[in-house]
Formats: structure tokens, sequence, C-alpha cells
């Protein structure tokens, strides 16, 4: 009936009995379809906020609906897992069995589905994760690229409307990154909600919203373009990318309009057209 | 260069064969089968029969007898330590003495028979561990321990420990291998001195690894359960077991060549 994802109210979160919140505050609302790019530097709580979103973690303070489920209730742990899935920073650590195969079964498998619509949902997965041809190679003899993609093949078999990804390059090589983003931006065209947590914003072009956070608090949300502009991306712990830093420099001189998206191909052909 | 090897730990090496195709628990219980066998024989009759049973089935399950013998490698140091002992502390018709060292003919059969059961017994092992996905292993397991889950025996959590464990192997390895050459570069001496020197210049490799192995599980079992894992109940599987007609005829194969080499060799003594 709603179209909401995920319900943020006031989560807070902290480690610790007493002491700093990783969390203070935070309000979020998810919509279907969504692509949220979560930024934030070291210790800004971004994997913290990640964990809540398929109840690894529950809140202290505040609520975290997800599908209108609330988290803190045991009882819905399960369906939430059903709803959310994630994909963790080193492929590594997330890969449970040693043939590519097997590992992407696993999810499905704890789910008791019946043996064809297991076979038929990590088909589908590994088809889409572009790792078909490797169905039954063994894991270890993977790129790392490969082992993240298998990981997402993991959360794409669970079949959720929403897939939580922290960090998911950040233990990659260029070429690894590359595989990876171009998966996620297909699943989103298949309208799979995505929830990135990143702190590369090379890897935000896509994202329909932007969510900084800062020390356990949220502070600031929009889109990529506007982020761009902001003079505090230093002090939230976040660094330019220099084809974005260019743009924002040549907007700001008034030679390219603001319009200009900050992607190569348009910034020369902007820059020419004013020569 | 690599200091360690992934394949010289037996992993699973995925490949088309009537062995590999074959029920993972009829091949586990054909491993128990064949490896009482080994230790069934005492003449060289039944040794040469175990390794022509060997032989023919590393064919069969195109593994190859170069790789099979790699897998060894490990182990080779036991082996050969075992050989030793027996040649050295079997008593019997002396051939060779000197003091209280004495090296007898009952010594040298000894110690070459131990070394060739050992050789064989983690051979056929291997074959099982090479031919088998270690998901395909536990689950095995896991089926052959149910009729225990009654007594309160933890089939399932034995199972998954069981491939979880296999799984890390060449990760750990790759670590372990990071860790060392790591020290290296920081000037440390792995592999000079006495055994005890050794053994301390170790422990900045283990430490590391230590902490590193904790940090993985911890990882591996967040994942774990955001991929909705609760232990053994209501989990379903892709790959069923089917214990088709062939595995029956193997396992009974296996079991009448256990029986028929035994009395076998034990009638030609005679």
């Amino acid at each position: 009936m709603d179209i909401s994802i995920a319900s943020l109210q006031g989560l807070s979160y902290s480690y610790l009995e007493v002491g700093n919140l990783a969390l203070d505050g935070i309000d979020l609302e998810v919509q279907r379809g969504d692509w949220i790019a979560l930024l934030g530097g070291n210790g800004s709580g971004k994997s913290t906020l990640a964990k809540h979103f398929n109840a690894l973690l529950t809140p202290m303070q505040g609520a975290c609906f997800i599908c209108g489920m609330d988290s803190r209730d045991d009882k819905n742990l399960w369906e939430i897992r059903k709803t959310v899935s994630m994909v963790f920073q080193n492929p590594e650590n997330q890969i449970v069995s040693t043939v590519v195969e097997d590992d992407t079964a696993f999810g499905p498998e704890n789910l008791g589905l019946p043996t064809e619509e297991i076979r038929a949902r990590v088909d589908r997965a590994l088809k889409i994760a572009g790792l078909w041809d490797k169905a039954e190679v063994a894991s270890y003899t993977l790129s790392g690229g490969q082992k993240q993609r298998l990981a997402i093949a993991g959360a794409i078999a669970m079949d959720t409307p929403c897939i939580v990804l922290d960090e998911p390059t950040a233990m990659l090589d260029p070429q690894g990154r590359k595989e990876v983003m171009d998966l996620l931006k297909s699943l989103h065209d298949k309208g799979t909600t995505i929830i990135h947590i990143t702190h590369r914003l090379e890897e935000i072009e896509n994202a329909t919203k932007v969510v900084v956070l800062k020390k356990g608090k949220l502070v600031w949300r929009g889109t990529p373009k506007e982020l761009f502009l902001r003079q505090e991306l230093e002090s939230w712990g976040l660094e330019l990318p220099p084809m974005v830093a260019m743009w924002r420099e040549l907007a700001k001189m008034g030679t390219i309009g603001q319009d200009v998206p900050p992607e190569t191909e348009r910034l020369v052909q902007a820059l020419c057209q004013s020569l | 260069m690599k200091f360690l090897d992934n394949m010289s730990f037996g992993q699973y090496v995925p490949a088309d064969s009537p062995i590999h195709r074959a029920d993972p628990r009829c091949k586990i219980v054909s491993a128990v089968a064949l490896i009482t066998g080994v230790f069934l024989v005492k003449e060289p009759l039944g040794f040469s029969s175990w390794i022509a049973v060997l032989i023919f089935l590393s064919r069969l399950s195109r593994i190859g007898i170069p790789m099979m013998l790699r897998t060894v490698r490990p182990v080779m140091l036991l082996i050969a330590f075992t050989a030793v002992i027996n040649v050295f502390f079997t008593s019997g018709t002396p051939l060779w003495e000197m003091g209280p060292v004495s090296i007898t003919s009952e010594g040298i059969r000894m110690g070459i028979y131990m070394s060739l059961r050992l050789l064989l017994l983690v051979l056929f092992a291997n074959l099982l561990t090479l031919t088998t996905s270690p998901m395909a292993l536990a689950d095995g397991i896991e089926s052959l321990l149910s009729p225990f889950k009654k007594i309160g025996m933890p089939a399932h959590d034995i199972a998954m420990m069981m491939t979880i464990a296999l799984r890390f192997i060449p990760t750990l390895l790759n670590e372990t291998d990071r860790i060392m050459k790591a020290q290296l570069a920081r000037g440390a001496d792995l592999d000079r001195g006495g055994l005890i020197r050794r053994l301390k210049a170790f422990i900045p490799v283990l430490i590391p690894l230590f902490v590193i192995v904790f940090q993985r599980a911890d990882d591996l079992a967040v994942a774990m359960e955001a991929r909705c894992y609760r232990g053994g109940g209501g989990r379903t599987r892709m790959k069923p077991f089917i214990w088709s007609w062939r595995d029956g005829l193997s396992l009974v194969f296996v079991i009448i060549s256990v029986v028929v080499i035994t009395l076998l060799e034990g009638r030609l003594k005679l």
C-alpha cells in the first residue's frame, strides 16, 4: 500500500551503555525505487546506520520501521531480513561456501524455499551479477570485483526489494569498483531500492538522494549536484573528485552554467561552446 | 613467491567425473571403509592392491596422480618421521648395529609399511575432499550424523563449522603468507636457528593471524545473520541428496574390495 521502504524516526544508538552516541536523532525516509547515497567520513556512524536497515542493530531511542515493521519487535526480525539484504565491505568475509553457486544459494536455503525455487533464484542472481559462467568454480579463484559481485548475487538471490551496501567498493581495485557500480546501476534500473554507503563522491552520480552523516548526526540531505556545490565538504570528511572540483570552479566563475552536469563529456562540450 | 600453496591442502577441485557426481554420503562411508581396509593389510600384496585401487579411483575422478601427490606434501615430514622411528625402534634381527642404535630387517619393513599406510590414508581422505565440495561434504556429514540428533548431537552445527573451516583455509593461508612477508620485510628471521628459536620467531606471525581470524569470524557471523541464517531449523537445500543405484552399487563394491583384499592377503600368508 505505501511506497516507504524504511522510515527512521529520531533514531539514536550507542555502542556503550553510557558515552558518545554513534547515531544521534536520525530522521530519514527511504522510498521504493530510491538510490540513497549515505556519505560520511570515518567514524561518522554510517556503517552503524546501515546495520539498522536490516535489524542487525536496533535503535536505543527513536524507531526504525522497515516496510512498516518496527525493528525493535523481535517478531519482525525475519520479515525485515527478507525485505532488506546487506552487502558488506570485505567480500572475503561474507562468502560462506567454497563454490560460487552454493554460496549464492545460502540465503534462499536459509529461507527454507523449495529446491526448484532456490535453483531458479540462484541462476537468475548469477546471470544478473555476470557470474553465470563461474557458477561452479571455487570462490577463492575469483578476483576482488568478482567476489564482491558474488556477495551481491547472494543479496539478489534473497529477492529483497531493497539492498543495503556498506562501502562495497572500498577494498576493490578500479576495475572491480567499476564492475560493482555497473551492477548497482542495473539493479536500480530493475527497480531495486539501493542504500549505498560510501565516502567516494565518484560513486554517487546515480543516487536520487544524498544524505551526509557527521559524528552520528544527519547534517545534510539533497541531490548529488547540490552536494557538489556545498562548501562544507571537507569538514564532512569528503573529497571532491577532480572532475567535479573543476566543474565547481568553472560554474562558480560563470564559465559554464550550473545546469551542466559534472560529467566529462558534457563538461568538455560546454567548455568548447563557451570558448 | 608464495610460501604456502592452496592446492596442497586437499581443497575441492570442481570437475565433472563419476566420483564428483556421487552422493557425498556414499563417498564419506567409502572413504572410511577404504581407510579401514588400508589398516587391515600387513603384506606387500595388500598394499599393492590398495595402491592399485587408489590409482583407479584417482583416474576415475580426473584428479590425476601428480595433483594427488601434491596434497601429501604437508604431511611428508610426519610420514618420514614415522618411517625413521619404526626403522630404529623395532626389535628383531639386527642388520647393522652401533652402540645402542640398531637397524633391523623387521624395522625397515615396519617403516615402509607404516609410512605407506599413512600415505594411503592421507591420499584416500584427500580424494574425498578433492572431489566433494565442502558444502556437500558438510551436508553429507550432517545427514550421516542426523540419527544422533535424538541424543542431543548438534549435527547441523558441526557440519556448518566444517564448511566454514574448509572455506577459510585458502583465505587464511593467503593471510599467513602476507603476514610472514610483512614480518620478513621488517627483518624478522623466520627460518633460522633451532626449533625453539623458530617457534619464538613465529609468534609475531601468529598473533596478528589470530586477531584477523577473530575479526573475520565476527564479520562472517554478521553477514550470515544478515542472510537470514538461524541454525539448521527450516533450512532447505538447492542440491538435495539423491541416493541413486550407482551410489549403492559403488558402496557395495568398496566394501567387497575391503573384505576381499583383507581375506585374500590373510589366506596367501598361510
